[in-house]
């Protein structure tokens, strides 16, 4: 698995990709629609905001939040965790092992290739909204501006990483679906992707400053739409969550290795 | 036998199948009753916030909107229990052509189909929602009117049905579009947007979750016959849009199986 070989085979692993996702796209879109809830609270909180700013949140404020949530959120998207489990289960996960390129690096040009036409679908519409309606709440320091690109490439780092190590649970445990379940649970709250960090109660909102979930969500909505986190701000956050990516990546590929020692392949 | 009595017994032997299936994994009532309580706090985190800092939204004060939420935990209990399970598989069954079984069975397809499979330690979000329900009363520090009562099971009933149907329905859809398996994820994702009181949302957000997707069928209304604040009209259309919904679930099964041309060879 040299590095050349690989990067061979990345532009055909793109290629094959994107051709899944155009074969599938009826389905690629109905999953996109299933991601409401930012849209949902969105509603909930310009209608709450219209009686008067929620703590610090005007309604435009919200506008903002809500649809750059939903931008990084539908960029990020992944679906490691269910490709894992499957192809364990099937026993084909043996013919992956068979190729002379690192999973990691497969499952993550899958990825990449729907990126394309998930941006198409989600953003013209958003970023319309976003710029006619919530124009003063978003960042205007050009410098800031020139981070949202990393910030949304770290997110997406970090969720995959992530999400790949959960999915190699499955090599250790049989109901590790059950536990994307919990983890999409911990990430909403603690991601900002259900409530803004800074609005959770008590000591809740401190944890989550720290936590690798805020970095996968909430870093780059504070960076598309944080007028006081300035560009020296934007910066730190940005280094922190390529920081969260690199050591979540780590030990994702480290649970990979040990995983696929325990496997048999289950069929032919 | 009758047909009025053969159902009924259809139906408990199924659901004995289901309960046998449950008890062989027992553990897992420790995991759902603790993954429900989690989904229930995660659910109540937004409404705890939000009435932190206001007294009322929309006309809804604390007790109220717990009130909604309460039946909200118990409709999302009868939906993952008793109505997703069976209905799942279904697209699989339509896609490799095992659907011709069912259809060869003396029993109505419908039928079959709705009962195939149930989630038994669902009943756990079911007992919390109705928890729910009686902490809202104690803190609205009354219990609900006789009246009351009876119009609000009777909307909860209509509920259910309405549930039931848009899940009919959509499943009906799939026997035209078997690819869009997920359909059904999307009406779920959707109905989570059923735990708000339909009044906190305004202008196209009110009509859509009102007329387009009956959320607040679902969960608006039987809550203010709960809490006593339906006019007769508002219930009585309830009632008849459930039934329609029911009728039109119903013509658009019948209309599905007869345009079903089996898969397998």
């Amino acid at each position: 698995m040299s590095l050349r070989s690989t990067a061979r085979a990345v532009p055909q692993l793109l290629r094959t990709g994107l051709a899944e996702t155009v074969a599938y796209r009826a389905e690629f879109v109905v999953w996109m629609l299933t991601t409401t809830l930012p849209l949902v609270m969105l509603g909930l909180w310009t209608s709450v905001a219209a009686d008067g700013a929620f703590r610090g949140y005007s309604s435009p404020d919200f506008v903002a939040y809500y649809l750059a949530a939903l931008i990084v959120r539908n960029l990020t998207g992944s679906w490691v965790v269910w490709q894992i489990n499957d192809e364990i289960r099937r026993g084909i996960l043996a013919m992956r092992l068979l190729r002379p390129v690192h999973p990691f690096v497969a499952y993550a040009a899958s990825h990449v290739a729907a990126v394309p036409l998930r941006g198409l679908i989600a953003l013209p519409v958003t970023v319309i909204l976003l710029a006619t309606t919530a124009r003063d709440s978003l960042t205007h320091d050009p410098l800031q501006i020139a981070l949202i690109l990393p910030s949304l490439a770290g997110a997406w780092l970090l969720t995959f990483a992530f999400l790949f190590g959960l999915g190699c649970l499955a090599f250790f445990i049989d109901k590790s679906m059950a536990l994307l379940d919990v983890y999409f649970g911990v990430f909403a709250v603690l991601s900002g992707y259900l409530i803004p960090l800074p609005m959770l109660p008590s000591w809740l909102p401190t944890v989550a400053r720290w936590l690798p979930f805020r970095f996968m969500l909430s870093a780059p909505v504070e960076v598309i739409t944080g007028r006081e986190l300035g560009a020296g701000g934007a910066a730190q956050l940005v280094a922190l969550q390529w920081g969260y990516a690199a050591l979540i990546l780590a030990l994702a590929l480290a649970l990979w290795r040990a995983g696929v020692r325990r496997f048999e392949a289950v069929g032919g | 036998m009758t047909a009025a009595l053969r159902y009924p017994r259809l139906l408990a032997l199924q659901l004995r199948v289901s309960l046998t299936t449950a008890m062989q994994y027992r553990a897992d009532f420790v995991v759902e009753g603790l993954m429900s309580v989690y989904w229930v706090s995660w659910n109540l985190l937004p409404l705890l916030i939000l009435y932190a800092d206001r007294p009322s939204v929309a006309g809804w004060d604390f007790p109220s909107a717990l009130v909604v939420i309460g039946w909200f935990v118990v409709l999302r209990g009868i939906l993952e229990g008793a109505i997703n399970p069976s209905l799942v598989d279904i697209v699989e069954r339509i896609r490799t052509g095992a659907f011709d079984y069912v259809l060869l069975k003396p029993a109505d397809s419908q039928f079959l189909i709705s009962t195939a499979r149930f989630a038994p330690w669902r009943i756990i979000d079911v007992i919390g929602g109705f928890v729910i329900l009686v902490i809202a009363f104690a803190r609205l520090g009354r219990t609900p009117a006789a009246g009351d009562l009876a119009a609000g099971g009777l909307l909860m009933l209509a509920a259910v049905i309405v549930m039931y149907a848009l899940w009919v329905g959509v499943v009906a859809a799939s026997f035209w579009v078997v690819r869009l398996d997920n359909l059904t994820y999307l009406l779920g994702a959707l109905f989570d947007t059923a735990r708000w009181p339909v009044q906190v949302f305004r202008g196209a957000w009110r009509f859509l979750f009102t007329f387009v997707l009956p959320m607040a069928l679902m969960t608006t209304y039987p809550a203010m016959a709960l809490l006593g604040r339906i006019d007769v009209t508002t219930a009585l259309a309830c009632v008849a849009g459930a039934l329609a919904l029911a009728i039109g679930a119903r013509l658009l099964w019948i209309g599905a199986v007869r345009n079903y041309t089996s898969a397998s060879s």
